[in-house]
């Protein structure tokens, strides 16, 4: 091989480090600036701190009150894990049903989908009643809200098996299990990993209402507590710190997806496959 | 002589209901242990509801399909299939997607789990058969068409199925690939002697790898018109060119065109 193809090989493998370090930083470059340019608008339009708090202000809040936030955020995160960990078992095992027979999905769809449409804060006083005020009403909100997203998907990466493929495990007489079992399962996991993306935030919407609707404990309280002092910045502590958990979950979801169904992704990673090698 | 292998007996295939599609009508036609036969016919004639048909995945709604003797009432299981598409497991090796018929059949997965480097060194043995030695390890996305293409005849093949149904395997490759899978599909066929049923509309494919070509009419679909074909195997590109071959690539045709139009050469 010639040195100037070498020399060609060796820019295109720089150029690529370059975007991949790139897409690494950019995340954490674009949240600075976020708060970089809230911090300067702030200060430049004179904002009172009663409407819109700096992010300076948000720290200090959050620095002085951190024992309460600390409790609160790991209240609220436990309880919506429990809730989110409830619906993904829930809704696999329903999406699997539906996905799987077309008489358990006429059946149920329009019920799951009345049910989805009800506001999950219409729910959350009934519950209160059924439970009580503490920790159920928190977990039970945020399974039924991140219990529908995880059911259609999975239930659309079983039912859209090809049918070809389904006429040659049946030609070797496989039963419904095992077509569900080898294929359907395999199949639904990047659906099922990416409703996993959507129902872990949601779950936090979930949990923070039940909070607020019935103040016992938690983020939901924390902010509700604080709004009724006046005191936004510590609200605005509560919602980044919320928003922050938010991601570490995600992130949690997509580091498991990517190991276990990289193949439905491949190409998007294609400067980390060097073939030959 | 004995009983052939395949019979289909004046069968007929209606889709949705009474006043539904009549995809075929009064077809029959019988096919002998080990032998290969081609099925070829304008395009919607049925070809691929007879295959599904001959494999139990669907009912006839009239007459009899009996295989091995047996009347066909339910999915056989020991039949080897593919398709035009070769809808690999995107998340298996290719080794993994050969295998997938042993995790499946009854007899072979009981003892898959003792004997499984006997089971894939078949898979191996095969893959190397079809030219894919070394590409085991891969997954379906790094191969091309034409080789995703064998990995789906290797996984139709692995489990030694009695019958091989293939419904247009070559129809979605290049020429020279396309040929070359004709040659890799007779080498296996002469060294294993499946009975095969192979759908097309290819008629040079259909005259290459058959003993006998069958000819359908268009929907509703039966068998119109049959012919042997009689060139000694293995064949070659060269069978191609002989006068004999091209003469009867012709007479296919015009019973395909006849048959289009609605009528019968006699």
């Amino acid at each position: 091989m010639s040195s100037k193809s070498n020399a060609r090989i060796e820019a295109l493998a720089a150029a690529a480090r370059r975007r991949r370090r790139l897409q690494a930083w950019l995340p954490w470059l674009v949240i600075a600036g976020t708060f970089l340019v809230w911090e300067i608008g702030v200060e430049v339009f004179n904002i009172s701190t009663f409407i819109l708090p700096a992010p300076t202000d948000v720290w200090f809040a959050a620095v002085r009150w951190w024992k309460p936030l600390l409790d609160d955020s790991i209240h609220t995160l436990l309880s919506t894990l429990a809730g989110f960990g409830l619906a993904v078992v829930a809704g696999l095992l329903l999406g699997i049903a539906i996905g799987s027979s077309t008489l358990v999905y006429k059946g149920l769809y329009p019920l799951l989908i009345a049910f989805n449409s009800i506001p999950k804060v219409a729910v959350v006083p009934v519950l209160i009643i059924w439970f009580g005020i503490g920790v159920w009403p928190a977990i039970i909100t945020a399974f039924l809200i991140s219990f529908f997203p995880i059911v259609v998907n999975v239930a659309t990466g079983i039912a859209t098996v090809e049918p070809e493929l389904r006429d040659v495990l049946r030609a070797l007489g496989a039963k419904p299990t095992d077509i569900i079992r080898k294929v359907g399962l395999p199949r639904a996991m990047p659906y099922f990993f990416a409703s996993l993306k959507i129902a872990i935030t949601v779950a936090f919407v979930g949990s923070i209402i039940a909070e607020s609707v019935a103040p016992n404990a938690g983020i939901g309280r924390l902010m509700m507590v604080a709004s009724s002092r006046f005191d936004v910045p510590l609200v605005f502590a509560g919602l980044i710190v919320t928003g922050m958990m938010g991601i570490m979950l995600y992130w949690i979801a997509e580091f498991i997806e990517r190991r276990t169904t990289g193949w439905a992704t491949r190409g998007q990673d294609a400067q980390n496959f060097t073939p030959g090698g | 002589m004995s009983r052939p292998f395949v019979e289909i007996d004046r069968v007929a295939m209606r889709y949705g209901g009474v006043e539904g599609t009549l995809a075929l009508e009064e077809c029959s036609l019988n096919v002998d242990q080990g032998e290969f036969v081609a099925v070829v016919g304008p395009s919607g004639c049925g070809k691929s509801t007879l295959m599904r048909l001959v494999s139990g995945l669907w009912p006839a709604t009239e007459g009899n399909v009996v295989v091995a003797g047996t009347e066909v009432d339910r999915p056989l299981s020991l039949v080897g299939m593919a398709f035009q598409n070769p809808t690999l497991l995107p998340w298996r090796s290719i080794l993994d997607n050969v295998m997938l018929p042993f995790e499946v059949v009854p007899e072979h997965r009981k003892r898959l789990g003792r004997e499984r480097a006997k089971y894939e060194q078949k898979a191996l043995d095969l893959l190397k058969l079809v030219g894919l030695e070394g590409f085991g390890g891969k997954q379906p996305y790094q191969l091309s068409g034409g080789m995703q293409q064998r990995t789906s005849l290797c996984r139709a093949l692995i489990h030694e199925p009695p019958l091989l149904m293939l419904d247009e395997p070559f129809s979605a490759l290049d020429v020279f690939t396309r040929e070359d899978l004709w040659d890799v599909l007779q080498q296996v066929w002469m060294a294993r002697k499946p009975t095969v049923v192979l759908v097309t509309h290819d008629l040079r494919e259909a005259t290459y790898l058959a003993d006998r070509v069958l000819v359908m009419s268009a929907r509703p679909g039966r068998i119109i018109a049959e012919k042997r074909v009689d060139f000694p195997r293995p064949r070659t590109m060269e069978t191609t060119y002989l006068p004999e071959f091209t003469a009867l690539v012709a007479e296919l045709r015009a019973h395909i065109a006849a048959a289009r139009k609605g009528e019968e050469v006699t």
